[in-house]
């Protein structure tokens, strides 16, 4: 008997890398930051996790069954890191039918209508976020203060967030030194235990997290560098200029979402340029854009802003920044 | 021990799966009967010299080359020309063939069948190119490109490196490790005459440092020899490509477009350094070849030298033949080797192993969404950008694919390896380049 053989074109053998090892991968980061999260805001963080996670997951599988009548592919994990991205990037005490409505546009309007995994060209959860922020601002900014669950389930006390101390300090003409007494220390912002959305309190956490995503090469070191170097060098030289109306470089790097935004945001490989080169300047057009805002904006925070523009420009620095092609540094001049 | 050199760009790391490297060249015995394919070169075919009923010897000269990049070829068996008809080959298409029956062993006299080795290089620059030429040699790393063109700089250039090629960076292989190592005094004496042929006076054999056996045994061959080096290089394919394996043992690039005599080297591959050794020194031509016969289903991984023209059956049989579950049948390695659909295509000059694959393996992966993760850029050995050449492949806008260099393409599949989402990158890198060849030809030919 003859055995029926497979053709194809070469190469016969593929590696092991996958789409859902890459989204589940970004899941296993993000727990530390998580973690975290829970400890700090309790249930309520549990609820918006969940609730985040489970309409997003509802949606792409209503949107792909009924409305593309398409194949279901809710279990690749993109859906799964979608939801909780959003859920970190939201306060723990949000209304749970505002987290579903956010679940509704990262993943209807920002994902699906775009065509889907891999054409959306603005990271849904960072468009999700900012929909909800200029829909509902109160709730999108009244911030829990963190209070380790040990203490039990105690009512929830809002309070703002350091960068919002700073914001409307300055505003009302006061001076650094002067607000410095209502700051966290920086050991605080370290560890998370400082009012912000669920999933960006933790420097520690979320660095943690990166450094995973670099050791499996789910990122490379491009953005995340480009973008927290430029955030110190503009801070620090605005600082440097007049320490009294501008907060210090440290403190930019550890508040707000500027850690979250720049290991988990940013690092969207669907919304981020595809070379080195391009996506060390994307960095840096991030970073700016987040000082700039801070600082001259009408927000407190800017780094959704930030990103959400320069995914805007993505396409623009994919055309302008090519990879080193082979050949086009010879080494050697040959003469006969 | 410092960092071991390898090329700057891109490159992925497959599992080596060398099973063979420690099965010594067996010789296989001369089948019944003989197919010797007409077009096995990179080039024109070979146009016949014998015809039906022809008595042949082994080593005669029984097609001529068919323009000035083609190739003699040889009777690998002593019989009877039966018939030149058409017969399936390594692509798949019937092609023409010369079919000889065998009689006996009978080779031509003038080929010196002795095991001496002969160091003593008694011929002029002039008459190596020649006996190269028309021993039918050409290159056996499986690109079968004439060796004699590449022993002719073109005017104006010149040779200074004469860059050996024994990386052997595709997984399993296992054929110019084995000639290394059984080979390896024949080899120092082929390397000094292609340096004699091309007036250069260094010599850099390139080996990946999972052979290790084998640079140490050429090393110490070396030592005598003054101008030949041996560099031993970090595991990591495509090294074996021309221009990867000039960037990695002199760090020159070739620029793209051109050859790499650009920037003063001419490779040429461990076997073909050994097939020019017999040619030169021997006077005989080239008929019979080192293949690895492997895969993780056969039971005896092998490394046989083989006379041209032996169907692939009977090297598989030789290893312990085909097994129910083989799914797929590779003629090279499992990156860039040829999926064969039957087993009577022959072995030809450029068959550098015969590869068995089980259902599992050789199936692909289902093809996912681009995530855009830009993996395919970073493998890519040549700085292209595969996802975007094969978005312009597939919207016809073959002006874009041009002007993002996709003829720079060495289609050594990095790409489509690393790919998490199992698109067939390659395929649609191949139909671009086809549509783009075509249109500079025309362009040149409109332009003449």
């Amino acid at each position: 008997m003859m055995n029926k053989f497979t053709i194809s074109g070469s190469p016969h053998i593929q590696g092991d890398a996958s789409t859902k090892k890459i989204m589940y991968g970004v899941v296993i980061a993000m727990m530390p930051a998580l973690l975290v999260g829970v400890y700090y805001f309790g249930i309520g963080a549990v609820r918006v996790l969940l609730l985040a996670v489970v309409a997003s997951l509802f949606f792409e599988w209503l949107i792909q069954k009924y409305l593309i009548k398409g194949p279901v592919t809710i279990t690749d994990g993109s859906a799964l890191v979608t939801g909780i991205l959003l859920a970190m990037n939201v306060p723990s005490n949000l209304p749970g039918w505002m987290v579903v409505v956010g679940a509704l546009i990262a993943i209807g309007m920002a994902k699906m209508s775009f065509g889907g995994l891999g054409k959306n060209i603005f990271n849904p959860a960072l468009v999700a976020r900012v929909f909800l922020l200029v829909s509902f601002p109160v709730q999108m900014t009244s911030w829990p203060k963190p209070t380790p669950i040990s203490n039990g389930l105690a009512d929830v006390i809002t309070g703002p967030t350091p960068l919002g101390i700073v914001k409307e300090g300055l505003g009302n003409g006061q001076t650094m030194s002067q607000l410095a007494p209502e700051l966290p220390s920086y050991t605080q912002d370290m560890i998370g235990s400082i009012g912000g959305s669920l999933g960006e309190v933790s420097a520690i956490a979320l660095i943690l997290g990166g450094l995973y995503m670099l050791w499996k090469k789910i990122i490379t070191w491009h953005i995340p560098v480009s973008i927290l170097l430029t955030v110190v060098i503009f801070s620090g030289i605005m600082w440097g200029f007049n320490p009294e109306q501008y907060a210090d470089p440290v403190f930019q790097l550890l508040t707000g979402g500027l850690m979250l935004g720049a290991i988990f945001m940013a690092t969207d490989m669907v919304t981020s340029p595809m070379t080195k080169g391009g996506q060390l300047i994307f960095g840096i057009g991030v970073g700016l854009l987040t000082i700039l805002i801070r600082f001259w904006g009408a927000y407190p925070e800017g780094v959704s802003f930030a990103i959400l523009i320069m995914n805007a420009v993505v396409p623009l620095i994919n055309k302008g920044f090519k990879p080193r092609r082979f050949g086009a540094r010879p080494g050697v001049t040959v003469k006969a | 021990m410092g960092i071991l050199k390898t090329f700057a760009l891109g490159g992925v790391h497959p599992e080596e799966n060398k099973l063979s490297s420690q099965a010594a060249i067996e010789v296989l015995p001369i089948p019944k009967q003989v197919v010797v394919p007409l077009g096995q070169n990179l080039g024109a075919p070979s146009k016949p010299v014998v015809k039906k009923g022809d008595k042949v010897k082994t080593g005669q000269r029984i097609a001529e080359a068919g323009g000035f990049i083609s190739a003699n070829i040889h009777s690998p068996v002593s019989g009877t020309v039966l018939k030149i008809d058409s017969s399936i080959d390594s692509t798949g298409y019937k092609r023409p063939c010369i079919f000889i029956s065998v009689e006996g062993d009978d080779w031509d006299e003038s080929i010196d069948r002795t095991d001496k080795i002969e160091t003593n290089i008694l011929l002029t620059p002039d008459e190596i190119v020649s006996r190269i030429k028309s021993s039918g040699i050409v290159g056996l790393g499986g690109a079968t490109f004439p060796t004699s063109v590449k022993l002719m700089p073109p005017p104006g250039k010149k040779a200074e490196y004469l860059v050996i090629n024994g990386v052997e960076c595709e997984p399993y292989l296992t054929s110019d490790h084995r000639i290394m190592l059984e080979k390896g005094r024949e080899i120092m004496v082929g390397i000094q005459i292609l340096m004699k042929a091309l007036h250069v006076e260094k010599a850099i054999i390139g080996i990946e440092n999972n052979k290790k056996d084998a640079i140490n045994h050429l090393t110490e061959l070396s030592r005598s020899l003054p101008g030949i080096q041996v560099v031993s290089l970090k595991v990591q394919y495509p090294q074996g490509g021309e221009k990867q394996l000039i960037k990695a043992v002199l760090n020159r690039e070739v620029p793209s477009g051109k050859l790499p005599i650009e920037v003063g080297c001419v490779v040429q591959n461990v076997g073909t350094a050994f097939a020019v050794y017999e040619a030169v020194q021997k006077n005989k031509p080239l008929f019979e070849r080192v293949v690895t016969v492997t895969g993780k289903g056969v039971k005896k991984p092998s490394n046989f030298l083989v006379r041209i023209g032996t169907s692939v059956q009977e090297l598989i049989e030789a290893a312990g033949g085909i097994s129910e579950t083989t799914a797929k049948v590779i003629s090279g390695g499992p990156m860039m080797g040829k999926a064969l659909t039957s087993l009577e295509a022959p072995v030809v000059k450029g068959t550098s192993g015969i590869l068995l694959m089980d259902d599992g393996e050789s199936h692909r992966k289902v093809e996912n969404p681009c995530i855009r993760c830009s993996k395919c850029t970073y493998a890519c050995p040549m700085g292209l950008e595969p996802f975007l050449l094969i978005k312009t492949a597939k919207l016809g806008n073959y002006e874009m694919a041009e002007k993002e260099m996709i003829m720079d393409c060495i289609e050594c599949g990095s790409c489509q390896f690393t790919c998490p989402s199992g698109i067939p990158l390659l395929d649609y890198l191949r139909l671009g380049k086809i549509k783009v060849g075509q249109s500079i030809r025309n362009r040149n030919l409109k332009k003449a």
